[in-house]
C-alpha cells in the first residue's frame, strides 16, 4: 500500500524552516487558548472503539484502535465538567498517502462551553488570522455556495440534477462509481471537484449548515428544510477543518451508530462496535457545546506556502 | 488478468475501462474529512493515444490490462497493414495503418521499434528515439551559412517534412528525434 522502505531515504521531509513554524504554531495556539481559559488536555491515542463514520477507517492495534481523531474522549471529559478544552494530538487513519493526506497525521480540537457553530466559527476565524496572518474569513450557508456557484438547491435536488451537473463540469465517473452513489454521495462528489478549488482568495472560508444527511455529529435544526449545525472550513481550496453544534441527544446518538454501522455493511465494511462509554456520558449529560478538529499540517502547508504536505511532517508514511 | 484496486494506483499501471487498454498517467486522491472518497486519475487510452480524465470511488477495483511491450523489426506494410517480427522468436506481427498513428512517418524496413502488445496483438508502435533518414527535397541553401539560424522545410524518405538548417541538402542523411520532430544532426 505504501513505499517499501529504503535507507536512501531517511532524511526528513521537512525543512528546517518548517520545524520551526510547527513550533511558532503550538506557542501561538497555546497562548490563544490560555488567554481564553481553555485547557490543554490530553486523551489516548489507542482506545477500544474506532470512529463508525463509514468513509474513516482506523487501525487496529490488537484489541484497541488508534484514534482517527480524539472526539469519543473529549466529549467523555466534557461530560464530567472539565469545562472547555483542546487538545494538540496525532490522529490516525487508514488511507491514501497523497499531497494533501498522509495517514498520521497532526490534529487540533477544541470544544468551549455554551458556544453553538456560529459562535464558534467566529473564533477559529480568529485562530486563523493569528497562526495564518489572513484577513476574517467568508461565511456562506451550504445552500447558498451551491445556488450562487451551480445554481442547483442541495436541500432539494434529485439525483438526475446532480448527476447532470457533475457531468457539466467534466467529472467523468466509472460506472460502477455512478450507479452506487446516493443524494449525499452525489453533493460531496460536487462539492470536492467543484466546489472546494473555487474557495481561494487571501481569506478562509466557512461553509456552514448542511444538508441533514452530512450531520455527522451535530445538531440538526429542525424546519421545513432542516439543516445541520455544522461548518466546514476551507482556504485556497483545501479543506481544513470541521466543526459542530455537538449532539447531545443518546438516544440520537445511538441511532447515527447504527446508522454509520448500516451503511459499512452495505459498503461491505467491518461494523464497528459503537462506544457505549460515549452514550453513557451522553445519558448523563454532555453541557450545550461547540467543538471544532483542523488538520495542522495543512494549515502549516498554507503558511509555508507549499502543495506537498511532506514538506510540512518530519517524515512521511513513506519514510516514517 | 489481476484486479487492482485505487489504492495499487501509481503512474504505468495498465489497465482496462470499458474493455479498452489504460495507462495509468496521474492518480489524485480526493478525501473530504467527511464523506465519500474518490480518486481522479488520467489515464492515456494505449490504442489511440489520447488522454481521459475518469473519477473511481476510493476501492473500487478493476481488472488489469494484459500489456506487454517488445522490441521488433519492421518488415514492411502493403498500404493497409504494416508487419513486425519479433528477432528472436521469428514471430510475426500486424497491425493497421491507422493505429500506427505518426510512427508510420518515422521508420524504414529493418528498424527496430517498440510494439505494445495487448492480449498478443499489436495495439501502437513506437518508433526509436533517433532515426537516420534521407533528405528526398529540399531548396538548395545559401552557401557557407553554417549559423543553421533560419532554416527551411526539408522532405525526407519516409514522407516527413522537418526544419533543417539552411546548409543541409537533398540527398544527405540527418539525424532526427522523433519524439520532438526536431533535426539533431547531418550524418556522414
Amino acid at each position: 500500500m505504501y513505499q517499501e522502505s529504503n535507507k536512501n531515504n531517511w532524511q526528513p521531509t521537512a525543512k528546517n524552516a518548517a520545524l520551526h513554524a510547527r513550533a511558532e504554531f503550538y506557542q501561538k495556539i497555546r497562548g490563544f487558548f490560555a488567554a481564553r481559559n481553555v485547557l490543554e488536555v490530553e486523551t489516548p491515542l489507542m482506545a477500544a472503539c474506532g470512529v463508525t463514520d463509514p468513509y474513516i477507517q482506523a487501525f487496529p492495534v490488537k484489541d484497541k484502535y488508534l484514534q482517527t481523531s480524539p472526539e469519543y474522549a473529549m466529549k467523555r471529559m466534557l461530560a464530567a465538567d472539565c469545562g472547555s478544552i483542546y487538545q494538540i494530538c496525532k490522529a490516525f487513519r487508514m488511507e491514501e498517502a497523497g499531497n494533501f493526506h498522509n495517514p498520521e497525521f497532526t490534529m487540533i480540537e477544541w470544544y468551549r462551553l455554551g458556544f453553538d457553530h456560529l459562535q464558534l466559527m467566529q473564533e477559529t476565524d480568529e485562530l486563523l488570522q493569528l497562526l495564518l496572518d489572513c484577513p476574517p474569513a467568508n461565511r456562506i450557508t451550504y445552500h447558498d455556495l451551491f445556488m450562487q456557484k451551480l445554481g442547483i438547491n442541495p436541500l432539494t435536488a434529485d439525483l438526475l440534477t446532480l448527476q447532470q451537473c457533475a457531468t457539466q463540469h467534466g467529472i467523468n465517473l466509472t460506472a460502477t462509481a455512478a450507479q452506487d452513489l446516493t443524494i449525499t454521495d452525489w453533493l460531496q462528489l460536487i462539492m470536492s471537484h467543484v466546489i472546494e478549488p473555487q474557495l481561494t482568495g487571501s481569506s478562509p472560508w466557512f461553509v456552514y449548515d448542511f444538508p441533514a444527511a452530512q450531520a455527522a455529529l451535530a445538531k440538526v435544526i429542525p424546519g421545513e428544510f432542516p439543516v445541520a449545525a455544522r461548518f466546514e472550513v476551507y482556504m485556497e481550496g483545501l479543506e481544513l477543518g470541521n466543526g459542530y453544534y455537538e449532539l447531545q441527544d443518546p438516544q440520537e446518538q445511538s441511532k447515527r451508530f447504527a446508522a454509520d454501522n448500516q451503511k459499512r455493511a452495505q459498503e461491505g465494511i467491518a461494523t464497528m462496535q459503537p462506544d457505549e462509554r460515549l452514550v453513557a456520558a451522553l445519558e448523563v449529560g454532555l453541557p450545550d457545546c461547540a467543538g471544532i478538529a483542523m488538520g495542522i499540517d495543512r494549515m502549516l502547508m498554507l503558511k509555508l506556502k507549499t502543495k506537498n504536505i511532506a514538506d510540512v511532517i518530519s517524515f512521511t508514511i513513506n519514510n516514517a | 488478468m489481476a484486479t487492482y484496486s485505487t489504492n495499487e494506483f501509481r503512474g504505468g499501471l495498465k489497465v482496462l475501462l470499458d474493455g479498452v487498454p489504460y495507462n495509468i498517467l496521474e492518480n489524485e486522491f480526493v478525501k473530504p474529512g467527511k464523506g465519500q472518497a474518490f480518486n481522479r486519475v488520467k489515464l492515456r487510452n494505449l490504442k489511440t493515444g489520447r488522454v481521459i480524465e475518469r473519477t473511481f470511488k476510493s476501492g473500487e477495483t478493476v481488472e488489469g490490462a494484459d500489456v506487454s511491450e517488445l522490441e521488433m523489426q519492421y518488415m514492411y506494410n502493403d498500404g493497409n497493414v504494416w508487419h513486425f517480427m519479433d528477432p528472436k522468436s521469428y514471430e510475426q506481427y500486424e497491425i493497421p495503418t491507422d493505429a500506427l498513428g505518426d510512427t508510420a512517418l518515422w521508420i524504414k524496413e529493418q528498424d527496430l521499434c517498440m510494439v505494445l502488445l495487448w492480449n498478443g496483438q499489436a495495439i501502437s508502435v513506437l518508433p526509436p528515439n533517433f532515426v537516420v533518414l534521407e533528405i528526398v527535397e529540399t531548396d538548395p541553401g545559401v552557401r557557407g551559412d553554417t549559423s543553421g539560424g533560419g532554416g527551411k522545410p526539408a522532405k525526407l524518405e519516409t514522407g516527413a517534412v522537418v526544419r533543417v538548417p539552411l546548409f543541409v541538402q537533398t540527398g544527405e542523411l540527418i539525424k532526427v528525434d522523433t519524439r520532438t520532430a526536431e533535426y539533431v544532426s547531418r550524418v556522414k
